[in-house]
């Protein structure tokens, strides 16, 4: 029909073909063994210095990113490592997304994948040195040209000098010859103190795609003959269709047919609507399964039943029993947070063009590695015969770096019925009610003080479900019976508490759990720092003092606090009904402490005013972005304070859309300082630790406005009014 | 048949007339800067301009855009110069960039409608588009910034 949709087409196939690996020329890394990206036949218009970065005869610098954009800024702080080596003209650097291949393996973790705030931090020497071994290559291809020592040349802006002769070439203009060149086995990296792209604030090299509506997400990509499918999943985890009467749905001409799968039933159109509208149309009767008996309330009161009791050891130091029991005074609290959805604004989608011996696969996701296999096993292919284009995330947050790989095996068994090429699509609703959740705690504390009301003993029992039980890092998150992601930021806590327990009940749960942004640190810094407010209060001690006598051995987060105490005026007069409350939380090898001003209205709302936040993430690459995550991350963790929970009623989920599982808007957005100490450690993660701090610091200013306690997440305005 | 102007130019599709404008736009169209979010007018994804207004598409039926004229995100300037945009880049407003599209489209009639918008005129404007990531300290900048810009061009 319309020119728009050819025209589109042709550039999604070109693109396609960019990303798709088949053009793509490599040479073989001396650090490691590709097992694809061995050379496939030279292109005429430019060659690979390695598998990391790609420079074209018309000067065009392709830097290969090995994991995936989902906001945090990679697709730029990538090519800044990279090119402070490099040294092109960073108005030419543009940037694709690896295909998979075990050379894009994650240093740290040894899969392909996108996670744990880690990026930077095992990127750091690696996208450098790919730059530094392109520009030796590139400065030994100008020297043999000009007959001159390498040593005698330098780079700059994308040239190759030879001040003594005055002789330039162009980076473009010798890639050829570079690429006939053995790469260099090793070399030397600039010293921080010689850097100039690294630690400035450079533009996202994203944005402007992301202003103009040509940036490609998974739901964008439009494959010729593609059909959309939607699928009927259980109401209850575990659940199973016994009877589908599809009859209606299949009197809507563009329904091209009904089919069962694994995960439910897929209804297969030749557009959304058709099939959204096809699915509303079904009559499925469901057998439950085992999990129709859970519904939350009765699930809080078990947790805290359980709490009563100790369980696995996490951490003890000194005997915290005994402390306790000689202790001046001791207090008690139990703590709630609920299940959440991660609610991503690009909703799950995943595009599958299945052949009789391949299979690509077009989405937004953050582990590769993983798909590709479960892909390939739901396919009855080998894995080497499954291509992933990773397209943009439309947010990720965890979700998308899913165990099972579940939006992406379902998409591969709906290609296998439909017969060409498709694109499942998950509704809203689908996404919030989809499982995969932040697991529901309950942390119960118990602390003892002395006489001059210090806290000598702290006691810490936490009751929820395993993350990492059944994922490819089990075997080294979960030891003796304690999931390191359950405990972490409780039994590493920095404060100095001469008695300390902490430990683990880890209850099986038919809901589906999985890491959510900070993943355990999205409960324990709420826990964690809301009791430590309390014994603060408790023992007479103002909450920043108590932390900074605690951090007398943590110097790096000692820094951190007293920065952001003293950039919110800590201990100055607030106008009447506000509250400042401060936390600290230390994830993902950084440390951020914030401080919130907030006040309660008479209906109980909550308004956070100002939020101040201060971070030592080590060596800062990219500053802006850094506040951007802190910006973002703060947002995400008031919005877990303030208005989402899923619940749920005889095992069906009780929240489905925005209405229900409402997001901080504009309106409720506070003002939002970040400082950063400036740091010459390694860097360490950005992505997720502004989060956690947020729940608490607003806590406690809560009760610093209001006398109230929020033992319980989200804060409801019923409690407050 | 639907008949409408998209980004000033005419168009007519053959869809049940009862699909949503988001839907043709992004499948019939294939202009998928407009995006899916809610399918409910709750989150401000596929916010398009109707006639200069600013409607979320994922419930507008296309009927509705009989004879009308739709500006989508592609529509706005075709070289990134429209003011929101120079003020978007500026300040890096976008993280994951999903629903950043519906914020400038939403920002973009509040721009056309107030010269130099306060901070409340923004909260009232903006309210209805949701940003997972929380780019709303910058979203609010960018638009005060774009309203310095704006008055720099002078009016159109």
């Amino acid at each position: 029909m319309s020119a728009p949709a050819a025209l589109l087409r042709r550039e999604f196939i070109k693109a396609g073909a960019a990303l798709g690996g088949g053009l793509f020329v490599s040479l073989y890394l001396p650090l490691v063994d590709s097992e694809e990206s061995v050379a496939e036949g030279a292109d005429d218009h430019q060659f690979a210095l390695n598998a990391f970065v790609r420079i074209g005869t018309d000067e065009s610098v392709m830097v290969i990113s090995s994991h995936s954009e989902m906001g945090q800024g990679i697709y730029t702080s990538l090519p800044m490592l990279l090119n402070e080596e490099l040294e092109a003209d960073w108005a030419r650097i543009s940037v694709e997304a690896a295909p998979v291949d075990k050379v894009y393996n994650h240093p740290i973790f040894g899969i392909q994948m996108t996670g744990g705030s880690t990026t930077s931090p095992a990127e750091y020497d690696h996208y450098r040195k790919m730059g530094a071994l392109a520009r030796t290559m590139l400065v030994q291809a100008a020297s043999q040209k000009w007959n001159v020592d390498p040593a005698s040349c330098r780079v700059e802006k994308g040239l190759v000098i030879h001040g003594a002769t005055g002789r330039r070439a162009t980076y473009g203009s010798l890639a050829s010859a570079a690429a006939q060149l053995t790469a260099p086995a090793d070399v030397p990296l600039k010293p921080a103190s010689a850097f100039t792209q690294i630690g400035k604030s450079t533009r996202r090299l994203d944005t402007p795609s992301k202003t103009n509506g040509t940036a490609q997400f998974g739901i964008d990509v439009i494959l010729p003959g593609m059909l959309t499918a939607v699928v009927a999943r259980p109401p209850v985890f575990g659940g199973k269709a016994i009877k589908i009467d599809a009859t209606e749905t299949l009197k809507i001409s563009s329904v091209k047919s009904v089919e069962e799968i694994p995960s439910g039933v897929a209804v297969i159109a030749t557009g959304f609507w058709p099939a959204k509208v096809g699915r509303d149309r079904l009559v499925v009767e469901w057998d439950p399964g085992p999990n129709a008996g859970l519904t939350s309330e009765q699930m809080v009161r078990e947790f805290s039943e359980t709490s009563k009791e100790p369980g696995a050891i996490a951490k003890k130091v000194g005997d915290p029993a005994a402390a306790l029991a000689s202790a001046a005074k001791t207090i008690t609290a139990e703590y709630d947070v609920p299940y959440l959805a991660h609610a991503m604004m690009e909703p799950l989608n995943c595009v599958v063009d299945l052949r009789a011996d391949s299979c690509e696969i077009w989405t937004g996701t953050q582990f590769e590695t993983v798909d590709r296999a479960n892909a390939a096993h739901a396919a009855g292919l080998d894995p080497e015969k499954v291509q992933i284009h990773t397209t943009l995330l439309g947010g990720g947050f965890g979700r998308r770096a899913n165990p099972v790989s579940d939006f992406v095996v379902e998409a591969v068994h709906v290609a296998k019925v439909a017969k060409a090429p498709v694109k499942v699509i998950w509704t809203r609703e689908d996404d919030i009610r989809g499982g995969w959740y932040r697991p529901m705690w309950h942390d119960r504390f118990a602390a003892g003080f002395d006489a001059d009301g210090n806290p000598v003993a702290w006691t810490h029992t936490i009751v929820g479900q395993s993350i990492m039980m059944g994922t490819p890092f089990a075997a080294f998150a979960i030891k003796e019976g304690v999931d390191s992601t359950s405990v972490e930021g409780a039994a590493d806590i920095l404060y100095g508490l001469p008695n300390l327990q902490v430990d683990l009940h880890t209850p099986t749960i038919g809901v589906p759990v999985q890491w959510w942004r900070s993943v355990g640190h999205s409960h324990t810094g709420f826990s964690v720092e809301a009791f430590l407010d309390e014994v603060a209060h408790a023992g007479g001690k103002d909450p920043y003092e108590l932390r900074r006598v605690l951090l007398a051995k943590q110097p790096r987060m000692l820094a951190v606090l007293d920065l952001a105490a003293k950039k919110a005026n800590w201990g100055s007069k607030l106008p009447p009904g506000i509250g400042r409350g401060i936390a600290t939380h230390f994830s993902f090898d950084s440390y951020v402490a914030q401080v919130i001003e907030a006040s309660v209205g008479k209906g109980g709302e909550v308004r956070v005013h100002r939020v101040v936040c201060a971070i030592d993430c080590g060596l800062v690459i990219n500053p802006d972005t850094v506040k951007a995550q802190m910006e973002g991350g703060i947002v995400y963790g008031l919005t877990a304070a303030l208005k989402t929970e899923i619940t749920l009623k005889d095992g069906r989920v009780e929240q489905g859309n925005f209405n229900d599982y409402p997001m901080l808007r504009i309106f409720e957005s506070p003002e939002i300082e970040v400082h950063i100490v400036p740091s010459t450690e390694h860097p360490t993660g950005v992505g997720e630790p502004g989060v956690p701090p947020a729940a608490p610091a607003l806590a406690n200013a809560i009760f610093a406005a209001t006398g109230k306690r929020i033992r319980r997440l989200p804060i409801r305005s019923s409690f407050l009014a | 048949m639907t008949k409408f102007f998209v980004n000033g130019k005419p168009v007519q599709v053959d869809v049940d007339p009862s699909t949503p404008l988001l839907w043709v736009l992004r499948e019939s169209l294939a202009l998928t800067g407009t995006k899916f979010g809610c399918g409910m007018a709750l989150c401000g994804a596929c916010t398009v301009h109707l006639d200069g207004k600013a409607i979320r598409s994922c419930v507008a039926p296309v009927s509705r855009a009989e004879g009308r004229h739709i500006t989508t995100i592609e529509g706005l300037s075709v070289d990134l110069t429209h003011p929101l945009q120079k003020a978007w880049i500026e300040l890096d407003v976008p993280q994951c960039g999903y629903c950043q599209s519906g914020q400038i489209m939403s920002a973009a009639v509040l721009l056309a409608e107030n010269l130099k918008p306060s901070d409340e005129d923004i909260d009232e404007a903006m309210g209805g588009n949701i940003c997972r990531c929380g780019t709303y300290p910058r979203i609010r900048k960018a638009i005060h910034r774009a309203a310095e810009l704006a008055s720099e061009r002078g009016p159109k």
